[in-house]
């Protein structure tokens, strides 16, 4: 990104080469932190999501939209006093279906990333640290999984044992945690030649503690990189089984469910059907990735993009 | 070079052997015999055991895998119970249209995306660039529905210039001849491509233009189309072989959201109406197919990459 290419602040760093005085070094965090911020596309994208957050999460404490019962009387009433963004087919509130169907999406995109991360961390971590044939044998599972395509399964699973927030979570992060494997891989792989890591095994540390204390957290930057992007894809299988009509089931729903009711009234110029959770979805997962590539460019000096 | 390929290929059939147990298993687990969708909700438990006898749904799950690994490896896809037609036969009517559909739209984006990426990473962070990024960056933070959506608002509802309805003929030829139909869901899939691939290339070039031989090819004087022409572009485009490769699933495979959005007869259409029929051997085979391709893709990817680079071939 153009603005990825800006030029970091000055430092006000002290730092003496050899010997001498060292004042106030920052950690990496704050480095990384400051870069971050000092990244424009990054900040519009952290406010971005936590519009949406808040809106989806707070708005309905403050604002009620009847989103359960059939009022035929407001079927498709287009944007206006009562109803900010129209009613649909049955009357039910527009804004207060976007809070809840958000609420869906986001819940799912997040914990779906979760246990990408999770199930990633684990594999990778332990194919990386034991090495050998264990390491061969997770990686080509990770292999197989990574072949397989995963928006069909998703489909498969979701149509046969119904779409929940949690069977969707599940089903997403279940298949989503190649990438991640890989990637924490290939950190412990390097990091496991470092001298503390050494250290701490000289101290009797087990493989266990080596990895939830050693080795993850040192691999922390690349994770967080990653399940940024994990949500913004999570986001986008969900509302992309929502739109072929396996999503969620009222009284739930999510924004790929909102978008397919709608698609169908495309011809009768009812675009407040349509247009306003296109916009939420596109925006959502623009904003994810906006923070994505900004975490990268802050915390993974190796992955910086041009 | 050849230890390297055959390491390769042994790896990759390690791999499929992987991927059709894991997925006949998961399908079989989810739906061990279509007794009930043949017979009906009224036949009781005698005949469906009878019918799963006769039909072989009563072996164990091993013995069903074998045979039908070995029925896949001699071109037989299985049975359709829903269509009351072979899979393989399902197939073959609709293969040439996915074919058609997926490949003009990657042929579109290479044609477009190599010379755009090009063009951005010569003049990096200028006006051009800076406009070409962003609109990717936003085509790729898109679902392909999204786009498909706008340009059916823009294209053939508000200005009814196109149908935004694809060509439902069933000979391949009416469709390619009717562009009418036929140019939004191959505008759909070839702008979401270029976004991607455009992204990589600039990326690639740049790469490329830091390297000490663009420089030595500026030194001696070369212009600068020259330089681009000669040594930029054949570098730069070598990641592309590894993405085109990836997007040989969805050649053959056809694109399910793409196909659904405008109704278009391909194999992602199928996946879909068999989704709602529960046509698990239609389900199975379409997955199994799918991850094949996946492999193949990256394999034939990764030959052609030692076939065009030198340097990995040495390596």
């Amino acid at each position: 990104m153009a603005t990825g290419q800006a030029s970091l602040p000055p430092l006000d760093v002290t730092r003496a080469p050899e010997g001498g005085e060292v004042g106030a070094v920052q950690s990496g965090w704050r480095l990384a932190l400051r870069e971050f911020m000092s990244n424009r596309l990054a900040v519009v994208g952290v406010a971005i999501l936590l519009f949406f957050v808040v809106v989806c999460f707070l708005g309905p404490l403050f604002y009620h939209g009847n989103t359960l019962q059939a009022n035929l009387i407001d079927a498709h009433d287009p944007p206006g006093a009562g109803h900010p963004v129209g009613t649909d087919v049955n009357g039910i509130d527009i804004l207060g279906q976007l809070m809840k169907g958000g609420q869906a999406s986001l819940e799912i995109g997040f914990f779906a990333a979760f246990v990408a991360i999770t199930i990633g961390a684990l594999v990778g971590a332990v194919a990386g640290l034991a090495g050998g044939i264990a390491d061969t044998v997770l990686m080509r599972i990770t292999d197989v999984f990574l072949s397989i395509p995963f928006l069909f399964v998703v489909l498969i699973l979701a149509v046969r044992y119904g779409a929940s927030v949690l069977s969707l979570s599940l089903v997403i992060g279940g298949f989503s945690w190649q990438v991640p494997a890989r990637l924490i891989r290939g950190e412990v792989l390097t990091i496991k030649e470092r001298d503390f890591v050494l250290a701490a095994r000289t101290a009797g540390s087990g493989s266990w503690r080596l990895i939830g204390r050693h080795l993850l957290p040192n691999a922390f930057g690349v994770m967080i990189v990653n399940v940024t992007f994990q949500v913004a894809d999570a986001i986008l299988i969900v509302s992309y089984v929502g739109f072929l009509g396996f999503g969620l089931h009222y009284p739930n729903i999510d924004w790929g469910d909102m978008l397919s009711d709608g698609t169908g009234y495309l011809t009768d110029g009812y675009w407040w059907l349509i247009w306003p959770v296109l916009t939420c979805i596109v925006l959502t997962v623009m904003s994810l990735n906006f923070i994505g590539d900004a975490l990268r460019d802050s915390l993974d000096v190796r992955l910086r993009r041009r | 070079m050849t230890a390297y390929l055959l390491r390769r290929l042994g790896t990759s059939i390690i791999v499929l052997i992987g991927i059709s147990i894991f997925v006949y298993l998961l399908l079989h687990a989810i739906y061990p015999s279509p007794a009930r969708a043949v017979l009906g909700l009224r036949a009781n438990n005698a005949q469906i055991a009878a019918w799963n006898q006769e039909n072989g749904f009563s072996r164990p799950v091993i013995e069903q895998y074998l045979s039908y690994m070995n029925g896949l490896l001699h071109g037989n896809l299985g049975y359709s119970y829903a269509n009351n037609q072979t899979v393989g036969s399902l197939f073959a009517e609709r293969l040439a249209r996915s074919i058609y559909l997926s490949g003009i739209s990657l042929l579109l984006a290479i044609i477009i995306a190599l010379p755009l990426g090009i063009f951005q990473a010569a003049k990096r962070n200028s006006l051009g660039d800076n406009v070409l990024t962003s609109a990717a960056f936003i085509l790729y933070s898109m679902p392909v529905f999204a786009l498909g959506l706008i340009l059916i608002q823009v294209f053939a509802i508000s200005f009814p210039l196109f149908n935004f309805e694809a060509s439902q003929s069933t000979s391949i030829w009416t469709v390619i001849g009717d562009w009418h139909s036929m140019l939004l869901p191959v505008l759909t899939l070839t702008l979401i491509t270029v976004a991607l691939y455009s992204r990589y290339m600039r990326s690639s070039s740049m790469d490329v233009l830091a390297q000490d031989y663009i420089k030595v090819a500026r030194a001696k004087g070369l212009p600068e189309r020259l330089v681009l022409m000669r040594h930029l572009v054949r570098n730069a485009s070598l990641p592309m072989i590894t993405l085109i490769g990836l997007s040989l699933p969805f050649l053959l495979a056809g694109n399910l959201i793409t196909e659904y959005l405008f109704n278009y007869q391909g194999l992602g259409l199928l996946f879909y109406d068999s989704l709602g029929k529960e046509d698990y051997p239609v389900l199975l085979a379409y997955t199994l197919i799918g991850a094949v391709f996946v492999v193949l893709g990256n394999f034939i990817a990764d030959i052609a990459l030692t076939v065009a680079d030198p340097r990995i071939r040495l390596a």
